[in-house]
């Protein structure tokens, strides 16, 4: 079983290093009024906040410029944009073209308790103008935020409706404009008490991760060699989901949203960890976790590459559990392109 | 009978220390077992013959025993908003502390019935109700059969008349049924800092123990907590609360104790799964934070097990998993029918470990520093202990 593992990997191991191609550093714009929870959000996910001590941040002052490091070999230019309508009219103007050029992904990000949606809207509409200005093909996510406020059964509805006023006033906006090509937003409902928020950052983080079907199909055929019913890689430091390879039956899951919720309480944990330990939030945690339940199932998360954590459900049986521990440690080899900078293979390959 | 289940709990253990191969020590385990099954069956029926005694001599003087027996009371008292059902929606009903917030006052004694490892009871009484003065209370049915009552005091309000009250219920119940124990909470105490409260804590405690001692009573059974909804220190005081219930703490302890000693474990719990109180813990001291990494290490594997553990497979996915080349009864494949969990920390390899010990209850220990390389001796270990726990319980339950 593990020799099989071993020759799959040295066949794939060629091809992937075709496709490493050097990420540009494009920006990532995090916009939205002053007080939407931008800067919250931004902290839990890539700086091990917990909900509760967003409470402590003050109002971001002019733009907040981060280099989030995410897989090793990429680096987020995540740009904070402080939302009080002073430094917003002052994107808009002055530092236009500073602030809307190579842009790679907008996230903006509405208040659903906002009271003057109207105002909201027209500050919205004025930065996507200013965007098609200057970056025509960047991708644009409308996050609705707090929507723990909005009542259980309400919610699937007051979003629907929210995203359906945006949308009208992009449509808007282009057929004005005279752009032909259609604006394509990606909406998410999210709140940063619960596990949406990590269902809209993975999706974002997804896109943004450059050679991404490589490593689907490379943990699509170590999944099938170990019989997994599900596999998740994680990022190091925000357990953001970076891939995924469910089996068939493992289709069969009731939980739409594993996914997410495995990163919330992965990353909750490790946070009680660091407070046993009395080691920095950001620091690793554990190295490795492993649960068998009986003859329901087991799984294990291990520390993968050195900026990934894999997380394998499997069928129950020890001898099986033991054999895919060993195979995913070989495996590893083969995922060890998700560490090195990106511009290692690709310059040797080009000199 | 204390020396004697002591003695089997450390026979029943393969001791670590050697460099014992694994077949070798699983077999002295296997020939241990033997010796010490006889000696449990032995203490079984000793303690069979026991209780029969006891039962034969008590029954005549308490007739009320046999119906509500067994299931131990915890009543909350104290004054109104002083955070009681506060207390027991955020123990017994998961509910989230930032919520208590929105619940109501209570109007009239919330009885509840948790199933549980020993099926308690908690009654909740409304803040306003002085039941020594308002005659339609049945204080007999009230406080005959009660576990501990539980005295709430807001740390953060004017507490002296929450401590008068106490003192005249302490005062009250010492008359009639001195072997209640009081439990008092000093609660709300999150925000405040550390000298303060211990400041707190020991002006409460001297104005009670003074009234009591002017009325007579030296040694009454009081004892203070300080408590807090928004951290783990409330599960800790119901922890020791009903540590005090649970009879013959002292051979559980022992086991603990003996498996840490074995294992050499820094730490063990016996956790009551749904309340996330811990029931027994080894003799080495207990600390805040080791106790709260274990008890979200339970939440871990309850919402893991919840995601990937609650769905039914098909039938022709189990019997492909069934077929070669494993060819096994998946029950046969895996190698225990409970839950066995193990985590290892980055910090000096530290691994952590919980074991299902029946429906209710879970072991967890944390282990030395690089100790993950034995995690099969320990098992076998904790396999043995977790045998003797469940002797343990079936002796020592109520019939």
């Amino acid at each position: 079983m593990a020799d099989t593992e071993t020759s799959v990997s040295q066949s794939l191991a060629s091809d992937i290093r075709s496709e490493v191609k050097k990420h540009k550093k494009k920006k990532v714009l995090l916009m939205g009024k002053s007080g939407s929870g931008k800067s919250s959000m931004r902290s839990i996910i890539f700086s091990n906040y917990i909900a509760r001590d967003t409470r402590r941040l003050g109002a971001t002052i002019d733009i907040d410029l981060s280099h989030v490091k995410f897989l090793g070999n990429l680096t987020l230019n995540l740009w904070d944009c402080g939302g009080q309508e002073a430094f917003t009219e002052n994107y808009l103007s002055q530092q236009r073209v500073h602030v809307f050029s190579n842009v790679g992904v907008l996230i903006y990000v509405f208040d659903i308790e906002s009271r003057d949606v109207d105002r909201d809207m027209a500050t919205y509409v004025s930065i996507i103008s200013a965007m098609m200005q200057y970056s025509p093909t960047a991708k644009v996510y409308v996050l609705i935020h707090k929507m723990d406020l909005i009542t259980m059964n309400a919610r699937e509805a007051v979003f629907v409706d929210r995203v359906r006023l945006v949308q009208q006033k992009t449509t808007e906006f282009t057929q004005a404009a005279g752009i032909t090509s259609e604006l394509d937003l990606i909406p998410f409902a999210t709140s940063i008490w619960d596990q949406s928020l990590y269902k809209a950052w993975a999706s974002i983080i997804h896109d943004l991760v450059p050679n991404l079907s490589v490593i689907e199909s490379q943990l699509g055929s170590l999944g099938t060699i170990i019989e997994a019913e599900e596999m998740l890689l994680f990022e190091r430091t925000s357990f953001l989901v970076v891939s995924s390879w469910t089996s068939e039956e493992g289709q069969g899951n009731p939980t739409g949203d594993r996914q997410e919720r495995m990163s919330n309480i992965l990353k909750h944990f490790k946070q009680s960890i660091s407070r046993f330990t009395g080691t920095p939030r950001n620091a690793e945690q554990f190295i490795l976790m492993e649960h068998k339940a009986g003859v329901r199932f087991s799984m294990f998360v291990c520390k993968f590459t050195t900026n990934t954590y894999l997380m394998v459900v499997l069928p129950p049986g020890e001898a099986r559990f033991n054999s895919a521990r060993l195979n995913c440690q070989i495996a590893r080899e083969s995922f060890k392109f998700l560490d090195g900078p990106a511009a290692g293979p690709s310059q040797g390959q080009r000199t | 009978m204390d020396s004697s289940l002591r003695g089997q709990a450390g026979a029943l253990q393969v001791d670590l220390d050697g460099d014992n191969e694994q077949a070798e020590s699983a077999q002295a385990g296997a020939s241990t077992l033997t010796f010490a099954q006889r000696n449990l069956t032995r203490i079984l029926e000793q303690n069979q013959q026991r209780q029969q005694k006891n039962i034969a001599s008590k029954a005549p003087e308490n007739p009320a025993d046999g119906t509500t027996k067994g299931k131990p009371r915890l009543l909350l008292m104290g004054q109104r908003r002083s955070g009681k059902s506060s207390i027991s929606s955020v123990v017994f009903h998961k509910l989230p502390p930032s919520e208590t917030l929105f619940l109501e006052s209570t109007a009239r004694i919330q009885k509840d019935s948790l199933p549980s490892f020993m099926d308690f009871q908690v009654w909740d009484f409304p803040g306003q109700i002085d039941i020594f003065e308002n005659p339609t209370f049945d204080i007999d049915a009230m406080f005959g059969e009660i576990g501990a009552l539980i005295w709430v005091i807001d740390a953060q309000d004017d507490y002296m008349e929450a401590v008068a009250r106490l003192n005249v219920t302490i005062l009250n119940l010492q008359r009639t049924y001195p072997f209640i124990k009081i439990e008092v909470f000093i609660h709300k105490v999150d925000g405040l800092s550390d000298d303060y409260k211990l400041d707190i804590q020991r002006d409460i405690t001297i104005r009670i123990q003074d009234e009591l001692s002017d009325h007579g009573f030296e040694n009454a059974p009081v004892t203070f907590h300080l408590t807090s909804i928004y951290n783990h220190s409330i599960f800790e005081a119901f922890s020791k609360v009903i540590q005090k219930l649970i009879p013959r703490l002292g051979i559980l302890e022992a086991m603990l104790t003996n498996l840490c000693r074995t294992c050499r474990f820094e730490k063990a719990y016996l956790f009551d799964v749904t309340s996330k109180i811990y029931i027994a813990t080894d003799s080495a001291p207990a600390d805040m934070t080791s106790y709260e990494i274990c008890s979200d290490y339970i939440d871990v594997i309850i919402d893991v097990t919840e995601v990937y553990g609650s769905w039914p497979r098909s039938d022709k996915y189990r019997e492909g998993l069934e077929g070669p080349p494993w060819s096994q009864k998946l029950e046969d494949q895996a190698a225990s029918n409970w839950a066995e969990s193990c985590m290892v920390l980055s910090d000096g390899n530290k691994p952590i470990i919980l074991r299902e010990v029946d429906r209710y209850l879970a072991l967890v220990a944390i282990m030395k520093e690089d100790s993950y390389d034995k995690i099969p001796l320990v098992n076998i270990n904790v396999e043995v202990v977790v045998q003797g726990l469940k002797e343990f319980f079936d002796i020592t339950k109520p019939r």
